[in-house]
């Protein structure tokens, strides 16, 4: 279990993250989520002990960080962003100093890397200079070197940044099956990625959280809008404009011109009605032709821009 | 310890594995004997005198050649994340480097052994002691150098930096007992007991007193505590 409580970091005046509390128990797969430059790797580098925290505290199993540096730094494997590596080393010599590292040598060693090739993929490049491989296979490296003790705990900072899309849903399955057995903590900043991968997320903005829950959690607590968009022949603009008072809740959004000669509307509402027939009717009644109607709802993406480019917390 | 000594051996594949290594252990082994056999034969004495007088000068340019990327680099290509979060502490990071620098330092001095070898078997009454304290003294003062190396590609992720930040701080040692004609006497003194050149005098000529051990001893732990520390600071920054 992994608690971090108050957690604010400074660097000089910035603050990066700003009275941050969350929980993450044993076996979950957390995905952290956020812009660039929102707090995530701050958060994890406090984690990792990298850095130490302006105030607050986080707690593993009970120990803090702060003081119990060296055996929490044992129960984490940890893939850093843009995942340094030691490009002129051999991959096989590299894996090798982190097991001398891990007190993993001799026998165990031979059967942990074998172990490690074959999860990570690694076969055919374990003898190549690190510098030589490809990004993909660079990432393997970094991966399979942060799992490589079979750690409790697996923090992985943006792991499939730069990788082409197989390779991503590669890595994606791989996180997946090691997640069965640990906690893992891996943040993006895109939504995709920990929807396909994390059991919950936590969305992060300007080093403040300002969403925690599972996906269908987020959705459901996010009281999203319904967009329809219409395009409207023989319509005026005066007509359209007064749609709005079909109910009190509905929103004219956009009204522009359509290269059809009418005019494009997108009319918004809460989710948990549904205008569409209100909508047609009103328009035959205007005696208005109606080419197109489509209903828009508020995707998880939607709220994650919402949450993080808007800056407002509409939970 | 055992974790300094993993840094350290992975410090040395690393070296051994750039050309830039031989070149560098090369020029060492040049430089000394070029100007060590130039006066051998004609001073005629039977000792290593000129080697050892050498040997400080050639370290104010080789010894930050070889220990200017010993931090700055990891600090430059990140990797200094991925080792600090391995279960290692600052401390072992900074001693094993040290004694990979150190090593290396042994190493090229082994080079010159061809020249010890030279004077036992053309020389006569060859005086083994204040060879071995010659030597000792060429460790000691490499040991110093490679501290104050360490420390100068510490506070930088630029190598050429650290080359130039750790050659101004060994040439000042370097160079303190040779301006004290310019000082008052009163600090003269202080001067001459923080300069290098001091100290290594009294061993190359065969006295090994302990006032100069324990200088040599607290230069290197003053450097290598500092460069500790400076490791420890990017916690907090």
């Amino acid at each position: 279990m992994i608690r971090i409580e108050h957690l604010t970091k400074d660097y000089g005046s910035v603050r990066a993250l700003n009275d941050i509390n969350f929980e993450v128990k044993d076996g979950e797969i957390l995905g952290f989520l956020g812009p660039n430059g929102a707090g995530k790797s701050t958060t994890l580098k406090i984690l990792t002990t990298y850095l130490a925290p302006t105030r607050g505290n986080v707690w593993i199993d009970d120990q803090n960080v702060l003081e119990h540096g060296d055996r929490i730094r044992e129960q984490i494997g940890y893939l850093p962003e843009m995942n340094p590596l030691y490009g002129e080393m051999i991959a096989y010599d590299y894996l090798q100093f982190v097991g001398q590292v891990r007190k993993i040598t001799g026998n165990a060693f031979k059967a942990r890397l074998a172990k490690v090739i074959d999860l990570c993929g690694l076969g055919g490049v374990i003898h190549k200079s690190i510098s030589e491989l490809s990004k993909g296979y660079r990432q393997r490296v970094g991966l399979a070197q942060a799992i490589f003790h079979d750690p409790k705990i697996l923090i992985l900072d943006e792991p499939s940044s730069g990788l082409d899309p197989n390779q991503i849903v590669e890595i994606r399955e791989l996180i997946k099956s090691l997640g069965k057995k640990k906690t893992v903590i891996m943040s993006s900043h895109i939504l995709q990625e920990i929807q396909a991968t994390a059991s919950r997320m936590i969305i992060i903005n300007k080093g403040q959280i300002v969403a925690n829950g599972t996906t269908e959690e987020l959705m459901s607590s996010f009281r999203g809008k319904t967009v329809v968009v219409l395009e409207l022949l023989h319509a005026t603009e005066q007509g359209i404009l007064e749609m709005k008072n079909i109910h009190q809740e509905i929103r004219i959004a956009k009204v522009e011109a359509s290269p059809d000669g009418g005019f494009n509307v997108h009319v918004e509402y809460p989710n948990h009605m549904d205008l569409r027939q209100a909508l047609f009717e009103y328009a035959i009644g205007n005696q208005w032709t109606v080419l197109e109607m489509s209903r828009h709802k508020v995707s998880l993406e939607d709220v994650f821009r919402n949450l993080t480019v808007e800056g407002e917390v509409t939970v | 310890m055992r974790n300094s000594l993993i840094i350290c051996r992975k410090e040395l594949a690393g070296f051994f594995n750039s050309p830039a290594a031989y070149i560098v252990l090369l020029v060492f082994a040049l430089l000394t004997s070029w100007f060590f056999s130039n006066t051998f034969f004609l001073a005629n004495q039977s000792d290593l005198r000129a080697l050892f007088d050498i040997v400080p000068m050639v370290y104010l340019f080789f010894v930050p050649a070889i220990t200017m990327s010993l931090i700055a680099r990891e600090n430059q290509s990140g990797t200094i994340e991925f080792i600090t979060t391995l279960p290692i502490s600052d401390h072992e990071i900074v001693l094993g480097k040290f004694l990979a620098g150190l090593s290396l330092i042994a190493f090229a001095l082994s080079l010159t052994a061809v020249h010890a070898f030279t004077l036992i078997m053309v020389g006569d009454k060859v005086d083994t002691g204040a060879l071995l304290s010659g030597y000792l003294g060429l460790m000691l003062v490499g040991a110093v150098y490679t501290a104050i190396g360490l420390f100068g590609s510490a506070v930088t992720d630029n190598q050429i930096a650290a080359f130039i930040v750790s050659i101004m701080i060994i040439l000042t040692m370097f160079l303190l007992d040779k301006m004290l004609v310019l000082v008052p006497a009163s600090i003269a003194s202080v001067l001459q007991y923080l300069s290098v050149d001091y100290h290594l005098s009294n061993i190359s000529k065969g006295v090994v007193d302990s006032r100069n051990l324990i200088y040599f001893g607290s230069v290197i732990a003053f450097f290598l505590l500092v460069s500790i520390r400076i490791l420890e600071i990017r916690k907090w920054k």
